[in-house]
């Protein structure tokens, strides 16, 4: 009964507005239903879970997989640490080079 | 930059390279983990990321409070610093850790809790420094507000495993390391913490530069 005493203008935004509600309410339960789906697709896993335990050496088959994959996460960290701090120098050189510039103006007109 | 600043980058700096190249070495010499193998050292990195990506979150949300409810400009310049390097250590760990899962659990990614939960801070992380970009004006006192959110995030995230049991190994594991594994782990994090510490100071530097920057772009268009 509401709605019907709004004007036109009104009754479209609450249109609107109830076609987000259901949208809404449609995104969280495809959300809620998919983690559903997730965690009942757990991989079964013979890794350790809750505490690690040193060994003296690792079966051969098990020697060449794993290396290249130990070699790139730590030539990703690597590659990532180095990469990050060249861009600050990078961005720290320009901004202090226009520094300098805007300085050099600011310091003409004040002389003159 | 403060003087202070200035002196202490090539300290941490030194400091961190010191630890970050020697680790290498101690984590050879650490023993394989029984069911992982070889593909657990990546464990010496991955854990630290994460570490030094919640330290820069920490100091994120801390800088925010200060700016929302002291208005210190200082520590909002502070505050950009540690949201950028927060996304940079989170996409460590988001890198070294499927490369880990891959092996020892034979898939590269799980949306277990753990894993969802990382990615959502990076992107809340993201979602920062796109808002102090593209914002506009007042965007800075809005972002304070998600930076204090990213850090509500991290005790959430840290006791994931605990609350949702999945594949990825519990936080118990780092306080029950035998001395063989600790040494190197605890080796490697003080070289992350260290690098992050000096990239923080140098980020901060440049956002100080920044604003002596803008403060004299004022200074000019006042006449």
């Amino acid at each position: 009964m509401g709605i019907l005493r709004l004007g036109g203008a009104s009754r479209r935004a609450a249109s609107r507005w109830g076609v987000l509600r259901v949208l809404a309410l449609g995104l969280v339960v495809g959300a809620a239903a998919g983690m559903a789906v997730a965690e009942a697709a757990q991989p079964a896993t013979t890794a350790a879970q809750d505490g690690f335990v040193p060994m003296g050496d690792i079966p051969p088959e098990d020697q060449m997989p794993a290396a290249p994959l130990v070699a790139a996460a730590y030539a990703a960290v690597w590659a990532i640490a180095v990469g990050y701090l060249w861009t600050i120098w990078q961005r720290l050189g320009t901004v202090e080079a226009e520094l300098a510039d805007v300085a050099r103006r600011v310091g003409d007109r004040d002389g003159a | 930059m403060t003087p202070m600043n200035r002196r202490l980058f090539p300290v941490l700096a030194g400091l961190s390279a010191f630890f970050l190249m020697t680790a290498p070495i101690v984590i050879i010499r650490a023993p394989y983990e029984s069911t992982m193998g070889l593909v657990q050292k990546i464990f010496y990195f991955h854990f630290p990321a994460w570490m030094a990506m919640f330290l820069a979150v920490f100091v994120l949300g801390i800088a925010s409070v200060q700016y929302l409810f002291r208005g210190k400009a200082a520590a909002d310049r502070l505050a950009v610093a540690a949201a950028e390097l927060a996304v940079v250590f989170g996409l460590m760990g988001l890198i070294t850790g499927p490369l880990w899962g891959i092996k020892a659990w034979g898939v590269w990614w799980q949306w277990d809790a753990r894993l969802t939960m990382a990615v959502i801070l990076e992107l809340i992380l993201v979602a920062y420094l796109l808002l102090r970009q593209y914002g506009g004006a007042g965007s800075d006192r809005l972002a304070a507000g998600v930076g204090i959110f990213a850090m509500a995030n991290v005790p959430f995230l840290y006791v994931s495993t605990e609350i949702w049991r999945t594949v990825h190994p519990r936080t118990s594991v780092v306080p029950t390391l035998p001395v063989d594994f600790g040494l190197p782990l605890w080796w490697s994090f003080a070289g992350f913490i260290v690098l992050c510490m000096a990239l923080l100071a140098a980020r901060a530097k440049l956002e100080e530069q920044r604003a002596a920057l803008d403060r004299l772009y004022l200074a000019l268009e006042e006449d």
